[in-house]
């Protein structure tokens, strides 16, 4: 029997994939609440739907949709994650030493996601209340139809950001090289100021609040109307 | 006799020397006049109301000399239906080969979607969820139901992945595809607003394309992550649009699909533009044999099962379909309709919104007399979920009863026995895409006649 301050090591050298990840799941009722994952060698849906509090550490690369629908885990990823890092994360935290590929935690609902390099293109579409740190840049149509949540850019932002936005706030240290339909800069208030603050500290990024300017919704596109159809 | 016929086509100022443009009929007339004094396209629901060949093209030859028929009261035909056995450790066992359609939670009001579940329950079959979704309503009143995972992800979670029976990853839908969607935002209520977390009365704009994969390489590892999520117990279905069936369905088997739902052109939606339904997409009838044979070139037909929806009205239809090769059908226009949509009893209200019973599709808008197709409370209320659970049940035997009728009469003992050889075609166009004989001829369209 494991205690709670035990570390179970998984090899995926020689562990099954659906064995880890049914071992994963099963810890929502018992079993080691610390995990380290060694040679993932890119492995697809890796650590997928946890639903516990536990700490997992992933030794190496990763494939498509690592700790995909993650709650409540802190899930840490030694190296750089694929396509959909996070996708649709609930809760808890995932954390990236590397760069990130496309769709960065997409549809995320939330809990938060830290990228320490750079993340690739469609970085928090369609993402539903997650937060995001990204500590370099993003690439292009990244918050497209964002719904809710905070995406934090500390490097640049790649063309279209927050296209056909909806309530997500976007914060950008660096340059834009676009602005995607009904996506505007506006005003940094005290409250923006503070869920900044928030997030760069608890992300460990090394930049000041006054550095970022915000993005979001223009609010002209939320109902149809024929004499915006040019901006769709 | 007089030269004036009050009793005209429709209008009543029609005498003889009126010659109506077969082009510019009065409908199209009125669509240019809408447009000019709009300036924005037709938004309904429904399916395509065009003409388009279809299942009543199609007649069954019943047993003869060559045939033996089943007894039609005493001998039995079986109508259950496994869905899921390629990958899923918990198949889904359906009593008869109809389910239910996904139809969202924000498109239909929450008894609407409870009167479903009953209904689907009672009959021993599946329902499904739409873009919004699950609710307390359908989930607690269906024994089998299948989640969509649609390009939207509104309301999509893991609890709801783990309490679904199947899941449904939503590429097309025969009434678009290539198409996403838009829920107007005069049906945005609390709760519609916030399953989807986005603001009260907007409207809310359904994407196209998936937002974490982009082809079928993606999708086999979006659907790897699924399974493992579930611990490979649901069964994945697949639905795509019908426009390229053959290689769409080989390509969904390279998924790693247990199921493909294939949508015909007929298939219904809650809000579309009128130019994509009548315009984009292949008529059902099409697209079954199709889809069979990519199947069957994969040594996968009845080992991954084919859905076919799109205007599937009764028995006749199913049936026809099953003989084409589908393991079974869907519906739900005809499933509305069944709860009490376009029920006359509601004819002066539906003059008061400009529409007719039998004609009504302005389900966007949220004013639905019956109270199916609207988050209106009043209007919601009318609709008792459990009368309309009992219809729905009724329906669906209905069309069950239909359905081993037809395949007693062809000498059938299971439903899914039926095959094309027992149909014949009315009209060469649907001879050729069905490809089933010319009703007294041995001809296929398409098909050398050597070996006959």
């Amino acid at each position: 029997m494991t205690t709670a301050t035990d570390i179970e090591v998984v090899d995926l050298a020689v562990t099954p994939l659906r064995e880890l990840n049914q071992r994963l799941h099963d810890a929502k009722n018992d079993g080691p609440k610390s995990w380290k994952i060694v040679n993932p060698n890119g492995a697809h849906a890796l650590a997928v739907g946890i639903d516990a509090e536990l700490d997992v550490l992933i030794e190496g690369h990763t494939g498509y949709y690592t700790a995909g629908m993650n709650k409540h885990a802190n899930v840490t990823i030694d190296g750089n994650a694929g396509v959909g890092v996070g996708e649709n994360i609930m809760s808890g935290t995932i954390r990236i030493t590397g760069n990130a590929s496309q769709a960065c935690a997409a549809t995320g609902r939330g809990g938060l996601v830290v990228v320490d390099g750079d993340a690739a293109a469609r970085c928090g579409i369609s993402m539903k209340g997650v937060e995001i740190v990204v500590k370099g840049d993003i690439g292009h149509m990244s918050a497209f139809m964002a719904q809710s949540g905070t995406l934090v850019v500390c490097g640049d932002a790649g063309d279209a950001l927050g296209d056909s936005i909806y309530e997500t706030h976007i914060y950008v240290r660096g340059s834009v090289k676009g602005l995607g339909a009904d996506c505007i800069e506006k005003e940094l208030k005290d409250f923006h100021r503070e869920e900044l603050g928030r997030l760069l500290e608890v992300s460990g990024a090394d930049a000041k609040v006054d550095e970022f300017k915000r993005y979001g919704s223009a609010r002209q596109l939320y109902t149809f109307n024929i004499d915006n159809a040019g901006a769709y | 006799m007089t030269d004036f016929d009050p009793t005209g086509p429709s209008g009543t100022n029609w005498h003889p020397g009126l010659k109506e443009s077969y082009i510019f009929d009065r409908n199209t007339i009125h669509e240019i006049r809408r447009a000019a004094s709009q300036g924005i396209y037709d938004i309904r629901g429904f399916g395509a109301k065009r003409k388009l060949p279809h299942f009543d093209d199609l007649l069954f030859l019943g047993a003869s000399m060559s045939r033996y028929p089943l007894e039609g009261y005493r001998e039995r035909c079986s109508t259950d239906v496994v869905l899921g056995t390629r990958f899923a450790k918990k198949p889904i066992h359906l009593k008869i080969p109809v389910t239910i359609a996904g139809m969202s939670f924000g498109a239909l009001s929450g008894p609407a979607k409870e009167a479903l579940g009953r209904g689907a329950t009672m009959a021993g079959t599946s329902t499904t969820t739409g873009d919004g979704g699950m609710t307390e309503e359908e989930r607690g009143h269906s024994e089998i139901l299948v989640y969509q995972l649609l390009p939207s992800r509104y309301g999509m979670n893991p609890d709801d992945l783990r309490r679904a029976d199947a899941i449904e990853v939503v590429v097309g839908q025969g009434a678009k595809p290539g198409g996403g969607g838009m829920l107007l935002g005069q049906k945005i209520s609390d709760r519609v607003a916030e399953m989807r977390n986005l603001p009260k009365g907007i409207d809310q704009r359904s994407a196209c394309r998936h937002p974490d994969w982009t082809g079928p390489d993606d999708l086999e590892i979006k659907i790897q992550e699924i399974r493992e999520i579930t611990d490979w117990e649901k069964p994945i279905y697949i639905k795509i649009g019908a426009s390229r069936p053959y290689y769409d369905t080989q390509l969904a088997v390279k998924s790693g699909a247990d199921v493909i739902v294939l949508d015909g052109m007929q298939g219904g939606t809650a809000a579309t533009q009128d130019v994509f339904i009548e315009h984009v997409g292949l008529p059902t009838l099409a697209c079954i044999r199709q889809a069979v044979t990519a199947l069957q070139e994969m040594g996968m037909h009845r080992e991954v099962q084919l859905i076919v929806s799109g205007g599937i009205r009764n028995g006749a239809d199913a049936a026809k379909a099953l003989a084409l090769g589908a393991d079974a059908v869907s519906v739900g226009v005809a499933a509305m309709i069944a709860l009490g949509d376009n029920d006359p009893a509601y004819a002066d209200e539906y003059a008061k919104i400009g529409s007719a019973a039998g004609f009504y599709d302005d389900w966007h808008e949220g004013k639905d007399p019956t109270g199916i197709s609207t988050q209106d409370p009043e209007l919601a209320a009318r609709f008792d979920p459990e009368q309309g659970g009992r219809r729905l049940n009724n329906y669906l035997k209905t069309i069950t009863l239909e359905i081993q009728t037809l395949a007693r009469a062809a000498g059938k003992s299971n439903i899914h026995n039926l095959e094309p050889e027992d149909l014949v075609a009315l009209t060469i166009e649907s001879a050729a895409m069905a490809q089933v004989p010319l009703a007294g001829t041995d001809w296929i369209p398409g098909q050398s006649r050597d070996g006959f």
